[in-house]
């Protein structure tokens, strides 16, 4: 059975001065699905974003929160949303439980006892009581969620939400946001401008580039067939003779050779590496870098 | 609302504005109180070292016998009469009228703070009320709430209305306790003269009466409030639209700056009257100071004032709502 749609966008456009910023967007998400957004900066990404939580109004287009339209039913539509726009921007002069305490007061019926509950889900309970301006960028990187999940929402709109986060806390952070969706059953949006970020996150993907989605899918069918290997061998000209007779090799500046991926075929190009003598220092996949495939997807078309 | 009001003042107490304007104040009336010490004494030198009980018991014989004589006119008699009743308290009540007790000092203070320091006080609050949140970028968490903007615009107002009366309260009682210490607490009936009326054909002291001191402070206060509200809503609207605190502050320091200047020379410029800051000084029009502006009395300042108000209100409330936030 389909999952239920919790937020649904349809056309949605935003015109500022004469220029068009979001030239007609359509995405669905479903109850506990990950869902990216990927573009480089300046794609419209952040537009889009403010558009779905109510900070900027749309020209044309609607955009449904378990079924409520923002711009008509706001307080309906803002009951099942969280939502950090890029920083998580609280107030550094008030303790991180002042913070909460603030935002809870402006959700009916969530009091005190679901503030220690989003504390404790967060791991903040320690610091609870610091002001929040002697937090580092991680904690307040949870402070913000723990702030988004306060009035118990059906989607969460997350921002780069890895941003600035060291890869210990980018780490914790993708555990974080797979077991909301996972475990809580939300749905998660979820924008950046890495790529490899959005692959080890997400279940579906949505392209971005000057206001138009370029491409809707799922995170493998968008990778497949695009990763690369990297072999790094000695003695070069042998290894060169014994992968080009499997595939196609491409020479790098640095002395490393560049082949297709593929699950099965790339250890057994290794084995038959070592049987001929040569030694393989190194073997990575390495993914397509955003530009590549924006180069692919959209001919061309890259960052402005 | 009333948590959204408990918010907003849970704020503006973490910042601690309230506590440097009670700091401000504070200091300034020691500064007054001293200014005003000083020129109490002068004036004593000045009169040598006679008790004043007795000038002053010379003074209500010499004004009972201008009294009795018949050659004065009504409105000369009816204006000794009155200064005959001042005296005649002061020497009952035992107070000296060249040495002013704190309920005069704070009458003195509210007067001449009316116009530019209450309204730089408030303007302390009121300008980054809405601005820090765009500075501070937390206005994106407190927009995306199952809240409607105009009734997180209206908390804050209303919390600007009660800081505002927070700090005219302040200003009261410290002014009240600290120069009380200096010219003691005494005064508080002490008889004050108003009702003048300025027209064209030269001052009117037909309505002229005695007010007791507390029924005038109350008055002063009134007016105080009204104003500090006024110029608060009008820093209120251009902290909604400007969106850097600094700005928004400036402009409304060049307007209360201009005002003050203007009062002095724009006499013969007459539609200058509907500039809400020539119209500040509500005070004077209860001491029966010539207006700056042929034609402005009490109830046209007030006018001017609310129509102000109410157009600062509503293009508030318009441009929160409807400005889509970046």
């Amino acid at each position: 059975m389909e999952k239920k749609i919790t937020l649904a966008v349809k056309n949605l456009k935003k015109v500022i001065g004469k220029r068009e910023i979001i030239k007609g967007l359509t995405f669905d998400l479903r109850e506990g699905e990950v869902f990216g957004f990927l573009g480089p900066n300046g794609a419209g990404k952040t537009t889009t974003i403010r558009m779905l939580v109510g900070l900027i109004k749309p020209t044309a287009g609607s955009i449904r929160i378990c079924d409520y339209n923002v711009e008509e039913q706001f307080q309906e539509a803002m009951n099942n949303l969280g939502c950090i726009v890029e920083n998580p921007e609280l107030y550094p002069y008030l303790s991180g439980y002042n913070n909460l305490l603030h935002f809870a007061r402006m959700i009916d019926g969530i009091g005190e006892e679901r503030i220690k509950e989003v504390t404790e889900l967060v791991g903040l309970s320690d610091r609870i009581h610091d002001k929040v301006k002697t937090y580092s960028l991680g904690m307040r990187q949870r402070l913000g969620i723990a702030q988004a999940l306060l009035g118990r929402p059906k989607v969460l709109i997350l921002d780069e939400p890895t941003n600035g986060l060291d890869p210990a806390g980018i780490r914790e952070m993708r555990q974080f946001i797979r077991f909301l969706a996972e475990e809580e059953g939300l749905s998660v949006l979820v924008s950046s401008h890495l790529l490899s970020e959005i692959q080890l996150l997400c279940d579906r993907v949505a392209i971005i580039s000057r206001g138009t989605i370029v491409r809707i899918d799922t995170v493998q069918q968008l990778l497949a067939n695009r990763e690369r290997v990297v072999w790094r061998i000695s003695p070069l000209e042998k290894g060169k003779q014994v992968l080009s007779s499997f595939t196609s090799i491409e020479e790098m500046e640095d002395g490393t050779l560049l082949t297709e991926f593929d699950e099965q075929k790339t250890p057994e190009w290794n084995k038959q590496l070592v049987k001929a003598g040569v030694s393989v220092t190194e073997i990575y996949r390495k993914m397509p870098v955003l530009e590549d495939l924006f180069l692919e997807l959209t001919g061309g078309d890259t960052i402005e | 609302m009333n948590r959204l009001i408990q918010n907003e003042m849970m704020k503006l107490i973490a910042k601690k504005r309230l506590v440097v304007i009670a700091l401000i104040i504070g200091v300034l009336v020691i500064l007054f109180t001293y200014a005003q010490y000083k020129q109490v004494e002068t004036q004593r030198e000045k009169l040598g070292t006679s008790d004043w009980r007795t000038t002053l018991q010379q003074q209500i014989v010499d004004t009972t016998n201008r009294l009795s004589s018949s050659r004065i006119s009504d409105e000369w008699k009816k204006q000794l009469q009155i200064s005959l009743q001042q005296q005649q308290y002061y020497l009952d009540h035992d107070i000296n009228p060249s040495e002013p007790g704190a309920p005069t000092f704070i009458r003195i203070f509210l007067e001449s703070s009316i116009d530019l320091f209450i309204p730089l006080m408030v303007m302390v609050i009121a300008s980054d009320l809405v601005s820090s949140e765009h500075s501070l970028g937390s206005i994106k968490l407190l927009l995306t709430r199952p809240v409607k903007r105009w009734k997180v615009l209206l908390s804050k107002y209303i919390t600007l209305c009660l800081a505002i009366s927070l700090i005219i309260a302040i200003a009261g009682v410290l002014s009240y306790l600290i120069s009380g210490v200096v010219f003691g607490y005494k005064g508080w009936g002490a008889p004050i003269l108003t009702g003048f009326n300025v027209t064209d054909t030269g001052l009117n002291t037909s309505e002229v009466k005695l007010l007791s001191q507390w029924k005038f402070l109350l008055m002063d206060f009134g007016l105080v409030w009204f104003v500090a509200i006024v110029v608060g809503t009008l820093s209120f609207m251009l902290s909604v639209l400007i969106r850097s605190t600094a700005a928004g502050m400036g402009v409304m320091l060049a307007a209360l700056i201009s005002g003050a200047i203007l009062n002095n020379m724009v006499s013969s410029w007459e539609s200058a009257k509907y500039f809400f800051m020539v119209n500040l000084r509500l005070t004077d029009y209860m001491k029966g100071t010539a207006p700056p502006i042929e034609g402005m009395n009490l109830s046209f300042s007030m006018m001017v004032l609310i129509i102000w108000w109410i157009a600062a209100l509503v293009v508030s409330f318009i441009a929160f709502t409807k400005k889509d936030v970046y």
